[in-house]
């Protein structure tokens, strides 16, 4: 592999050795634990281990569930009544499993935005971004499809109104509505499939984050100063590194039980917090619920969706342009699908040369207003379609485009950025006083 | 940046999520329950009272159709003592498809569904309505008061205003804690409507609580076991944090030029 300079496992007992030239897997394992990891990265730098843990606990906990569960339209709202009621522990497993999905979107979004601020998806790590965005993507179908599977009103109506998006594409569209659900509406073949999909795409992440990985390990970890380990010799590189193993993984684990303490609170205390009661109502084709709300980590892009309505002039223009075919609602789908890929294409939207956003004294203040407006966005997806929030719907996702598309591009042009550090160990001595060791103590 | 950052995001989180249940303002109020807060418990006689209550009066048109009638006799629950649990079942009747006729119901089987096409089943009523959001609609009370579902359904028990209306050629009656104002479910309770044997209070007030801490049970049996769970689990979450800190602060003080803990 390449990369930093470093040891290398050698196998040294016979058996070692007649196993590492059948099958590397014990070096592998240790080229991977002991990789040379940046020794200043901060607390920003621990939602991939908890990223890792709750795809584990999804993947386990839903493999139990699916055991004692029936994707029937039926029988699947009284299965997972079963669950909570006569399952040892079943209350636990599926409390764990839908507040899970949560806690998943809480560290992916985290786990995002310091990509963003650090610079990480810059060069040479664009296809780890692009990974990432795709696991992103992956992550929402699974949690979107698992969320129609206890059947509820929730469950129904949100399904009937997000596959309704792809019925706005011109042309093809309503034949990939039915085709999507397997028949003119949400039914039991819907149920069917999204069960069997909601089970694929995890092991699917799974893959894609060994993937993610394997690409990072190449191009090594970027960190807070975004300025590149030395990779001259090896004891150039181990005065700005430190092995993973085992000083982040103890960061790391600590970091996650206290992250899984709150996790625990929530599940055991108030495990409904982040639900909506009306899908404790079995689903009802014939009864519309008040409001239809997404889940809470979809909200930042239904509000992009509905933010643009036919009376604003850019929907206005593509549609007089189109002659039609872009609507205002096939719009609304293509802004809210834009959103992510503005998102995937930050690598070489950002011109800036300067990697981490600590040296960067504008882009600093874009940023958090960036933070700000993807908070505001998903407020604003909760609340009703009418004024005010339309238009405030509006103007957060003209700026979620404008940082992307203006905003960042522009920077690396009339920004003056700030000195770096010369070296990760100039930081980290910087911080911790001259006293800090340069060579990890064994 | 990013600790600045935190604090408004939290904010920002907990207003996005209180707006889901942001309805139409309808007066619930805020009862005390036994079982609110992270150490609250079902108080084992109020859940028999309002079993009671709802035999006698919620039944007549209401179900229970995913609750087993043996978890009754449960641990966290009305806890009644198995003979009693099985002489109550046989006062429903179940339809047994395997004889294709009805037969007394045993403690094996469910609770009989709604009798009256539009009463809804009330198995899962105290999860399926929130009662309220606060404080500031963050919903962060839940912690400490639950989704007030309970309270919803004592609410709508109490709030009628004695005015009566006819649309459709139905009975609407007024009642201040159902959106829209207008029930089409008659005042079901009223004082000393039912009789307790060890003459507890069964004013409307009592009686209304009584049967939503029951239909509280009803829709989350297993509440003890659950908050239990959690408090074991913070509780054990909490320490191997300490064990992982001081692991970590013991690990990296060389590194950083500290002396060893």
């Amino acid at each position: 592999m390449a990369g930093i300079p470093h040891d290398h496992y050698e196998p040294k007992s016979s058996g070692e050795k007649w196993l590492h030239s059948r099958l590397p897997v014990v070096g592998l394992l240790y080229d991977t634990l002991m990789i040379p990891t940046p020794k200043n990265l901060n607390w920003m730098w621990i939602w991939g281990i908890v990223l890792t843990f709750v795809l584990v606990l999804q993947i386990v906990t839903g493999i139990v569930l699916v055991m004692h569960y029936t994707p029937h339209v039926d029988m699947a709202f009284a299965s997972v009544e079963h669950i909570m009621r006569n399952l040892n522990g079943g209350y636990m497993l599926r409390y764990l499993h839908s507040n899970g999905a949560s806690l998943f979107f809480v560290a992916v979004y985290a786990h995002i935005f310091r990509g963003l601020y650090y610079g990480s998806y810059k060069s040479p790590r664009e296809v780890t971004w692009i990974i990432g965005m795709l696991i992103y993507l992956a992550m929402m179908a699974t949690a979107f499809m698992g969320y129609v599977l206890p059947w509820g009103q929730m469950s129904f109506w949100g399904a009937t109104v997000i596959t309704g998006l792809f019925g706005a594409i011109p042309f093809i569209g309503e034949g990939l509505q039915t085709w999507l659900l397997g028949g003119p509406a949400v039914d039991n073949a819907t149920l069917n499939r999204f069960f069997s999909l909601h089970y694929l795409l995890p092991f699917v992440i799974a893959g894609l984050v060994v993937v993610h990985i394997w690409a990072f390990h190449t191009t090594g970890n970027n960190n807070p100063t975004g300025v590149e380990v030395r990779r001259g010799s090896k004891e150039e590189a181990e005065k700005d590194t430190l092995p993973f193993w085992p000083y982040f993984v103890i960061k790391d684990l600590f970091a996650l039980a206290v992250i899984l303490a709150g996790f625990f609170a929530i599940v055991g205390f108030m495990p409904h917090y982040l639900g909506h009661p009306d899908n404790y109502i079995e689903a009802n084709p014939l009864s519309t619920p008040a409001h239809i709300v997404p889940e809470w980590y979809f909200l930042p892009f239904y509000a992009i969706l509905r933010a643009f309505t036919s009376d604003v002039w850019v929907v206005i223009i593509a549609e007089t342009l189109t002659g039609g075919i872009i609507d205002a609602k096939f719009f609304g789908v293509l802004a809210m699908f834009g959103a992510i890929a503005v998102m995937a294409l930050a690598p070489w939207l950002d011109t800036s040369s300067v990697r981490s956003g600590r040296y960067r004294p504008m882009f600093k203040w874009w940023f958090a207003l960036l933070v700000v407006d993807f908070f505001a966005l998903m407020w604003l997806g909760a609340m009703p379609a009418e004024e005010p929030y339309a238009t405030f719907s509006l103007i957060a996702s003209a700026y979620w485009f404008g940082y992307f598309l203006v905003i960042l591009p522009l920077l690396g042009v009339i920004e003056k950025p700030l000195a770096q550090p010369g070296t990760i160990e100039d930081d980290f001595k910087a911080h911790y006083g001259k006293s800090a060791d340069a060579t990890p103590a064994e | 940046m990013f600790r600045t950052l935190a604090l408004s995001a939290v904010a920002a989180f907990g207003l996005a999520t209180a707006s889901f249940a942001a309805g139409e303002a309808t007066h619930v109020e805020d009862f005390d329950f036994s079982f609110e807060g992270p150490f609250g418990s079902f108080d084992q006689n109020q859940l028999q009272r309002g079993l009671q209550i709802y035999t006698e009066v919620c039944s007549a048109c209401h179900g229970l159709k995913f609750v087993p009638i043996r978890t009754l006799s449960d641990e966290g629950g009305p806890k009644l003592p198995e003979d009693q649990v099985r002489a109550y079942a046989a006062n429903f009747e179940v339809f047994d498809a395997e004889l294709d006729d009805f037969r007394p119901a045993t403690e094996k089987d469910h609770f009989p569904g709604s009798g009256l096409e539009n009463a809804p089943d009330l198995s899962l009523m105290a999860k399926a309505r929130a009662g309220f959001h606060g404080p500031y609609g963050l919903g962060i009370n839940q912690m400490f008061k639950g989704m007030g579902g309970a309270e919803y359904i004592a609410s709508i028990l109490t709030e009628y205003t004695g005015e009566e209306k006819e649309e459709a050629g139905v009975t609407l009656y007024e009642n201040k804690a159902f959106p829209g104002g207008w029930i089409a479910m008659a005042p079901p309770l009223s004082d000393e409507l039912v009789e307790f044997a060890d003459g507890h209070e069964n004013d409307l007030h009592h009686l209304a609580k009584d049967v939503s801490a029951f239909l509280m049970w009803t829709a989350e049996p297993k509440m003890m076991a659950r908050k239990q769970a959690g408090f074991v689990g913070v509780l054990f979450l909490t320490l191997l944090s300490v064990l992982l800190y001081l692991t970590n602060k013991r690990i990296w003080a060389p590194v950083k030029g500290k002396k060893s803990v």
